[in-house]
């Protein structure tokens, strides 16, 4: 690790990207994202890599894949509705088994919604978000420090398992400014004897591609693909467990919202209390372990999350239903305050909140 | 410390503009002044002079910001009322200017009033902690990106190199060296050393002209 600087989340992520040896960037810029383009225009000519703003996100994302498929590490950002226009291509990066990194730094939905905080792409980034059967690993960083060590994670996921990786942010966590240790430069070479990198005459060409002809064939894919998803869930899941050795409550929360429920937690144990939190890192592959075995000890759950209870769907379904699951929301760019999470967490400790 | 009637703060973003901006408008205000603050920031939607309206109010300091700043839209405008600032020479001005280049080309339309009227301070504000100004060159070379976007020359230098909240005196300190190199290559005197008021103590004597920052927009 090195000297601490004082980053904004957008910046973090931009210089652990270039730390962890993505050289290529192509972007479109739109509010409150546009930090992690800017900070590639400057720092990307200074390197030898490439900042190309594009003509709009649908070029972007394709330049992406043009990348990605020559086994170079690299990268787009965007937010919410420039995220939607990208997710052709992420469909095409995911059908063609191509790593590649896209940012999501959230804004306040739906349509052309507005500028402020939001986890309302919460379904667009876990359960595929666009057609085809498909998974990209998505990881929700907590902190300015998270939005640079994620970064390093998510090129080395997607990578090992040649699939696409999502940073899922929101404006908040990408505008705050926090003292950062940028991880010294990480570029981790995994082998790709599938890269486009010029035959020479020396071997058979290479094909990338997610058009396939038999259906039979297509299928094959498909289930391949599944079989290292399932690999993945088994392998990759990150989560933060806090005070749960004796909680009887369990907050649920992940990126920004996790931050606010940790210090309405601490104001509900001075109270008594006994509530601690489960933090997934990874929204997908999503911690159902822990969040199941949970489920044995604890007497309910409260998602605490900027969207209408998108997430609270992957709790009741991570515990079976076995235990109540509570909603603690605010939505369309508000951010909940630690007062209104701790009357969620003493509502539900009196036994029961509708 | 002097202070002209109309003080100009301009820097990298993120280097901590709006913060100090602020601070200096209730410190005019406390030496008896009427002050006014100008948000000229088009840039950054978020964190904006408009988030302290509260406190200013209270304080009886004029606010002329655009009423798009902290909302839900990012519409890059101007109020018309800015150039109130120009005719009610009676007032003491604070001019929050966007970061880099690309924040400042929105000054360069007010530059002639400034110029004309010529009683006033261009304050460059510098962190060496930022990520791309570690070192007096880096800070140098955005100062003159944006006397070129604005069309006015800074005059003086604002030390607020920092860490956020674990700052130390430390810190602050071994940011001296840096900010008088930036101070001889630019040829510009360092104005004041902005530091938290807790670091106030532990830092005086050790640095001339500190300047404490009493006003802090915490976010979660």
């Amino acid at each position: 690790m090195g000297e601490k600087v004082l980053m904004k989340g957008n910046e973090a992520i931009a210089e652990a990207a270039i730390r962890a040896g993505c050289m290529h960037y192509f972007g479109y810029p739109i509010t409150p994202q546009t930090e992690i383009a800017a900070y590639m225009a400057k720092r990307m000519p200074k390197i030898g890599g490439v900042f190309l703003q594009a003509e709009s996100e649908i070029a972007a994302v394709n330049m992406v894949l043009g990348v990605a498929a020559t086994g170079k590490r690299v990268m787009t950002s965007s937010s919410s509705p420039g995220v939607s226009l990208k997710s052709e291509g992420i469909s095409y990066l995911a059908g063609s088994d191509l790593p590649a990194l896209i940012v999501n730094v959230q804004r306040g939905g739906p349509g052309l919604g507005g500028i402020q905080p939001s986890q309302s792409d919460y379904f667009q980034a876990v359960k595929g978000g666009s057609h085809g059967d498909f998974k990209k690993i998505v990881l929700a960083p907590s902190s300015v420090q998270e939005m640079a060590s994620l970064t390093s994670t998510a090129f080395d996921l997607a990578d090992k398992y040649r699939m696409p990786a999502m940073i899922l942010a929101d404006g908040t966590m990408g505008q705050m400014m926090e003292p950062v240790e940028l991880p010294e430069p990480n570029a981790k070479s995994f082998d790709k004897p599938w890269a486009l990198t010029g035959t020479k005459g020396e071997r058979k060409h290479n094909i990338v591609n997610s058009l396939y002809l038999k259906p039979e064939e297509l299928e094959k894919t498909n289930f391949e693909r599944f079989e290292r998803y399932k690999e993945i869930e088994e392998n990759e899941v990150l989560y933060e467990e806090y005070l749960m050795e004796d909680a009887e409550i369990c907050v649920v929360s992940f990126g920004i919202t996790a931050r606010v429920a940790k210090n309405a937690i601490v104001e509900a144990r001075a109270k008594g209390i006994k509530v601690g939190m489960i933090r997934p890192i990874t929204l997908w592959p999503f911690p159902n372990k822990v969040l199941r075995a949970a489920a044995e000890k604890c007497k309910a759950f409260i998602s605490v999350e900027m969207n209408m209870g998108q997430m609270m769907e992957d709790v009741q379904l991570a515990i079976e239903c076995k235990k109540p699951v509570y909603l603690c929301n605010r939505v369309g760019g508000m951010i909940p305050s630690p007062e209104e999470v701790l009357a969620k967490i003493e509502s539900v400790n009196e036994g029961g909140d509708k | 410390m002097q202070s002209k009637r109309v003080t100009l703060f301009a820097g990298h973003y993120g280097s901590g503009k709006t913060n100090i901006a602020v601070n200096y408008a209730f410190y005019l205000k406390n030496l008896g002044k009427d002050v006014v603050i100008a948000d000229l920031d088009i840039v950054n939607p978020y964190f904006r002079t408009r988030d302290s309206i509260d406190d200013l109010t209270r304080a009886g300091i004029r606010l002329i910001s655009s009423e798009f700043a902290s909302s839900n839209v990012d519409l890059p405008a101007l109020p018309q009322e800015v150039y109130s600032v120009f005719d009610k020479k009676g007032e003491s001005a604070i001019m929050d200017i966007g970061g880099d280049d690309r924040g400042a080309y929105a000054l360069g339309r007010y530059a002639d009033y400034i110029k004309n009227e010529n009683d006033y301070e261009m304050l460059f504000v510098f962190n060496k902690y930022r990520p791309l100004t570690p070192t007096a060159e880096d800070a140098l070379e955005i100062m003159r990106e944006i006397e070129a976007a604005c069309k006015i020359s800074f005059t003086a230098i604002v030390n607020n190199s920092n860490l956020g909240g674990i700052t130390t005196p430390e810190d602050v300190l071994s940011s001296v060296d840096e900010a008088e190199r930036l101070s001889e290559i630019s040829q510009l005197p360092i104005k004041m050393t902005t530091v938290t008021a807790n670091l106030v103590n532990n830092l005086n004597g050790k640095i001339s002209n500190l300047f404490p920052l009493t006003l802090q927009n915490k976010i979660v």
